[in-house]
């Protein structure tokens, strides 16, 4: 079979090809930086998971250890299943601390794993107790307000007044100038 | 009188509007044929690989250079237009996940298929155009030599090999080319550059969706561009209207597709 010049630019063609998928592969896609290889499947329930999705994150001390597998809503107890695949290689103890995170101030939303202290390690199918919920911006402005309302004295009697003999009356004719 | 005339001039619009459609159906119908034909015959484009490798030198290795410059050019007015808008919300280090993102997902294959589409869908139908217009899809005939197994196969799965190709080498270069503007040129800080697009870029979801997409595009382009070849009327007009219609149908059917295969796979 004799050789052509046109074989020798299509082995070039094809090669950059490749090249360029590997390229996309390692030094765009996270192909390298977030494989994880077999995993075991543990279960959280939250009360809100926020705006989590499947396949985000799941991080311990800002390590990725695994991913969010598949998020469903339990009818009978009106809480969020999600469910957590850890990679084989991390075994984390059985009271393991469950956070739903949100990475920066617009970032996507993780789930953070604390490690407890319990001899008896996570297994396939085990289910984490200690959860706590996704921060709801809304819930904790309100919560905030809430408590400014409730306590009228104190927040009134702050600003810069040195004689604190006053009324409340006098507080708060004193506040509104 | 005037109303007789007015009576006839809307018959006579609507029955070319009727020949037109039945005219389209035919050729779809028509088009679907070559291709289960095609696709039965290209046994012998694989026996006789070489076939093939002469094809993707036309199709694939021709294109590079269209190909490289537009990519490189797509990626830093992406950049620039992303370093714009990004740096108003105080985020410009996510340029390098907004530029490889509308790339891989989007731009590398659908703009790669439109330059395929002119660069090389164009001279598919010419020359097959060509080819039947003189005769010689006859003249094989006559030598008991199939024109689709010969000509239509081997030039489809050249199409089909090279497209994918193209378009990774497409992403990589804008990629580079966005790279170019925003690290050396805007000041952008080059690890964040890398490491926030390799957090946000999946391989599965992201990449080989888009390889998915272009693999189609590339079965839809070169199909075309036979077809037209195929089925242009033999003479010199009637080639330039195939290679016309050619760019125009291709163009159109990639963008259709491309909606269709995004919502398919956004999910």
């Amino acid at each position: 079979m004799e050789r052509t010049t046109i074989d020798l630019w299509v082995g070039i063609f094809v090669a950059l090809g490749i090249a360029a998928l590997l390229g996309l592969a390692m030094k765009v896609g996270n192909l390298t930086t977030n494989t994880i290889g077999a995993t075991y499947t543990v279960e959280a329930a939250f009360e809100n998971i926020g705006g989590l999705k499947s396949r985000a994150p799941v991080k311990s001390a800002g390590v990725v250890v695994g991913r969010v597998g598949d998020i469903r809503f339990d009818a009978s107890t009106y809480e969020a299943i999600v469910s957590i695949n850890i990679d084989r290689q991390f075994s984390f103890p059985a009271d393991t601390f469950a956070n739903i995170y949100t990475a920066g101030l617009l970032g996507e939303q993780y789930i953070g794993l604390e490690a407890g202290g319990d001899e008896i390690a996570l297994k396939e199918g085990d289910k984490i107790m200690q959860t706590q919920d996704a921060v709801v911006l809304e819930k904790m402005i309100s919560q905030f307000l809430y408590n400014k309302a409730s306590e009228p004295e104190s927040a009134a009697k702050t600003p810069t007044h040195d004689d604190s003999v006053k009324t409340d009356d006098d507080a708060l004719t004193a506040n509104a100038l | 009188m005037t109303h007789s005339y007015i009576h006839i001039a809307v018959k006579r619009f609507l029955q070319k509007l009727g020949n037109n459609f039945i005219d389209q159906i035919w050729r779809l119908g028509a088009g679907a044929r070559l291709f289960a034909l095609m696709l039965i015959s290209s046994g012998e484009s694989f026996r006789r690989f070489r076939l093939v490798v002469r094809e993707v030198y036309f199709t694939g290795v021709l294109s590079l250079v269209i190909i490289s410059v537009s990519a490189f050019f797509v990626g830093m007015v992406l950049a620039l237009q992303g370093y714009n808008t990004l740096q108003k919300y105080g985020s410009s280090e996510a340029i390098g996940v907004l530029v490889a993102l509308s790339l891989v997902r989007e731009l590398g294959p659908v703009v790669t298929a439109l330059l395929f589409a002119g660069r090389a869908g164009t001279a598919i139908t010419a020359e097959i155009g060509l080819m039947k217009a003189t005769e010689q899809l006859s003249a094989m005939e006559m030598m008991a030599v199939s024109p689709v197994s010969r000509v239509i196969a081997p030039r489809f799965w050249a199409g089909v090999i090279a497209l994918p190709i193209l378009a990774a080498l497409f992403s990589m270069i804008g990629i580079l080319g966005g790279y170019l503007v925003a690290v050396p040129l805007i000041g952008v800080d080059a690890g964040a550059f890398w490491s926030q697009m390799q957090a946000n870029v999946d391989w599965r979801f992201d990449i080989v969706n888009g390889v998915i997409k272009s693999i189609v595009f590339g079965v839809a382009c070169t199909m075309i561009a036979l077809f037209e070849g195929y089925d242009a009327p033999p003479t010199a007009e009637g080639v330039s209207r195939a290679t016309t219609r050619t760019v125009v149908t291709s163009s159109l059917v990639v963008l259709a597709l491309d909606f269709a295969l995004t919502s398919f796979m956004i999910i």
